[in-house]
C-alpha cells in the first residue's frame, strides 16, 4: 500500500478537498425531501461511517459529498472552495459497474480516467493491493460479488483518492468477502486516505469507524466519536438504533 | 434439373454469377459502413443528450425502421433523377445510387438499434462514469467500445437487411446487366423469364450469404459473453 502522504499526485497540488463542509444542505426530488438541513464538516483523519436505517439518506449525502448530485439548498464546500478539485475523490457504489472489458482492463481504464498511464506493473499492484493478483485476464462480470466489489475497490485506489467514499461496500457479501474488503478499507485508511463510508451494520461501523455520523428520516441526528456513540449515545434514535430496535 | 444446373453454376464458379455475387457484396458492404458512419454517431448522440423533441425522433428513428424500399427507391430516384436535386451528379442507374438508396434504408435501422443498446448501456454506466470524472468525448468511446459486439450485430442485421432488399436497388440501379444487376434484382429478373438456374443459383448463394452472416453474429455474441463479460 502506498502512503498518500508520500505520493506525488498531480491533482494534490490543486489543493485539499478536505474538509468537506455541508451548511444548511437540503436534497429534495420533487415533492419529496430526501436530506433537511444537513450542517456537517467531513474533516481528514481516521475513518468517518454515516449509519443509519435504509432510507435515512446515508448514500444522498455521499453521493453530495462526492458532487454526483448538487444540492437542492445549502452549500458544499470542499477545502475551502465551492468546487472539488478533479481527481481528489473516488467512490464504491453498493453495486459496482464492471466495465465490459477484463479485470486488467477494467483498472488500466480507471488509471487513464485518472489522467495516469495503464502501466502494467501499476495495475498488477493494485490488483495485488485488492488480492486480485492473477485474475488480470479474466472478464471482470465473470468475477463474484466480492471480487468484482475488490476489483472497484482498486479502480477507486487507482485515481490516488484524498477521499475514498464508499457506499455500503459489502451489503451483498458473504461474511469472508466481508472481511476482504474490511481488511483493504483498514489499510487504505492507514495510508492516509480519509474514509466515509456508508452502512446499516452495527457491527461494520464498531470494527472500522473512529466517528459515527447518524442519519434518521433524511436528518443528522448525532455525529460523534464511535466509542461515545456506540457507549453513550446522546439521542433517543440513536439509543434505539444501537440497542437494535427498529429505527423507522 | 434446374436445381442440378444451379448447383454446377456455383461449383464451376460461372463468371455472370459470380460478377453478380461481387456487385451485391460491394455494394451492400459500401451500404453498410455508410449507415455505420452515419446511424451509430447518431445513436449515440440521441442516447447521450437531452434535447427538445428527442422523443419524437426516436419514434421517428423506430418508424423508419419498417421504410417500404420500393418508397426509398423512388424517393432516391426524385433526388437522383435530371430534375432532380442532385440530378447533376449524374448517378442515377450507377452502383453508386444503389448504394445511397440502400444507406437510406438500413441507416435508421442501425441510428434505431444503437440508440437502444448505448442508452441502456449509459444508464448501466453513467454513476462509475461521472465518479471516474469521464469527459463525455470518452464516454461516448467507452460505450461505443464496449457496445461493441452488440453494434456489430447490428451492422450484420443492416448487412442482412440491405443484401436481401430488391426493391429500391431495382428502382435506381436499372438492373443494368454487367453493370448494376445485383443478387436479388437478378432473381427476379431470371424468374420471370424462365431462367431458372441462375435464379436458383443465386438464391443459394444469397441464402447462404445470410446464413453465414447470423452464424458470425452469433458467434462474435458467444465470443463476447465468453472472453469480455
Amino acid at each position: 500500500m502506498l502512503d498518500r502522504a508520500a505520493s506525488t499526485s498531480a491533482t494534490s497540488v490543486l489543493g485539499s478537498d478536505l474538509p468537506i463542509r455541508f451548511a444548511g444542505v437540503d436534497y429534495r426530488v420533487g415533492a419529496v425531501l430526501i436530506l433537511c438541513g444537513i450542517d456537517l464538516e467531513i474533516a481528514g483523519g481516521p475513518p468517518t461511517i454515516l449509519l443509519g436505517p435504509n432510507g435515512s439518506g446515508k448514500t444522498t449525502l455521499l453521493k453530495l459529498a462526492m458532487g454526483l448530485i448538487t444540492p437542492t439548498a445549502g452549500a458544499i464546500t470542499y477545502g475551502g472552495r465551492g468546487m472539488p478539485a478533479p481527481g481528489t475523490r473516488a467512490f464504491v457504489f453498493q453495486k459496482p459497474m464492471m466495465l465490459r472489458r477484463t479485470v486488467a482492463a477494467n483498472v488500466g481504464y480507471a488509471l487513464k480516467a485518472a489522467g495516469r498511464r495503464p502501466d502494467r506493473l501499476e495495475i498488477a499492484r493494485l490488483l495485488a493491493e485488492v488480492g486480485l493478483e492473477g485474475l488480470d485476464d479474466r472478464p471482470a462480470r465473470r468475477l463474484s460479488g466480492g471480487e468484482q466489489q475488490r476489483l472497484a475497490l482498486a479502480r477507486a485506489l487507482a485515481r490516488d483518492p484524498e477521499v475514498l467514499f464508499l457506499d455500503e461496500p459489502t451489503a451483498s457479501l458473504d461474511p469472508a468477502s466481508t472481511k476482504a474488503v474490511e481488511d483493504i478499507v483498514g489499510r487504505v485508511a492507514k495510508s492516509g486516505v480519509k474514509i466515509v463510508m456508508t452502512t446499516h451494520d452495527l457491527g461494520q461501523a464498531r470494527r472500522l469507524a473512529s466517528e459515527v455520523v447518524f442519519l434518521a428520516k433524511g436528518r443528522l441526528i448525532e455525529r460523534t466519536p464511535a466509542e461515545a456513540f456506540f457507549t453513550k449515545p446522546s439521542t433517543d434514535e440513536a439509543r434505539r438504533f444501537v440497542a437494535g430496535d427498529l429505527v423507522i | 434439373m434446374d436445381a442440378s444446373s444451379a448447383l454446377e453454376l456455383i461449383l464451376t464458379g460461372d463468371a455472370t454469377l459470380f460478377a453478380i455475387v461481387r456487385l451485391s457484396l460491394l455494394v451492400t458492404l459500401l451500404a453498410t459502413v455508410c449507415s455505420a458512419l452515419i446511424g451509430l454517431p447518431l445513436g449515440a448522440v440521441v442516447a447521450l443528450t437531452a434535447f427538445p423533441g428527442r422523443h419524437a425522433v426516436i419514434v421517428i428513428f423506430n418508424g423508419l425502421m419498417g421504410l417500404p424500399p420500393v418508397v426509398v427507391g423512388l424517393l432516391v430516384f426524385l433526388l437522383l433523377s435530371r430534375s432532380g436535386p442532385l440530378g447533376d451528379l449524374g448517378i442515377l442507374f450507377t452502383p453508386a445510387a444503389m448504394v445511397i438508396a440502400q444507406t437510406v434504408l438500413i441507416t435508421p435501422i442501425i441510428a434505431a438499434l444503437s440508440r437502444q443498446v448505448i442508452e441502456d448501456l449509459w444508464a448501466e454506466y453513467r454513476d462509475e462514469l461521472t465518479a471516474m470524472e469521464v469527459g463525455p468525448l470518452a464516454r461516448v468511446k467507452t460505450l461505443l467500445w464496449d457496445a461493441r459486439f452488440s453494434l456489430v450485430t447490428i451492422l450484420l442485421a443492416g448487412f442482412g437487411r440491405a443484401a436481401a432488399e430488391v426493391g429500391a436497388v431495382m428502382i435506381v440501379g436499372g438492373n443494368i446487366e454487367n453493370f448494376t444487376r445485383v443478387m436479388t434484382t437478378t432473381i427476379a429478373l431470371e424468374t420471370s423469364k424462365g431462367n431458372l438456374p441462375l435464379a436458383i443459383g443465386l438464391g443459394v448463394v444469397l441464402i447462404t450469404l445470410i446464413l453465414v452472416v447470423n452464424a458470425f453474429a452469433w458467434g462474435v455474441r458467444h465470443w463476447s459473453e465468453a472472453h469480455a463479460g
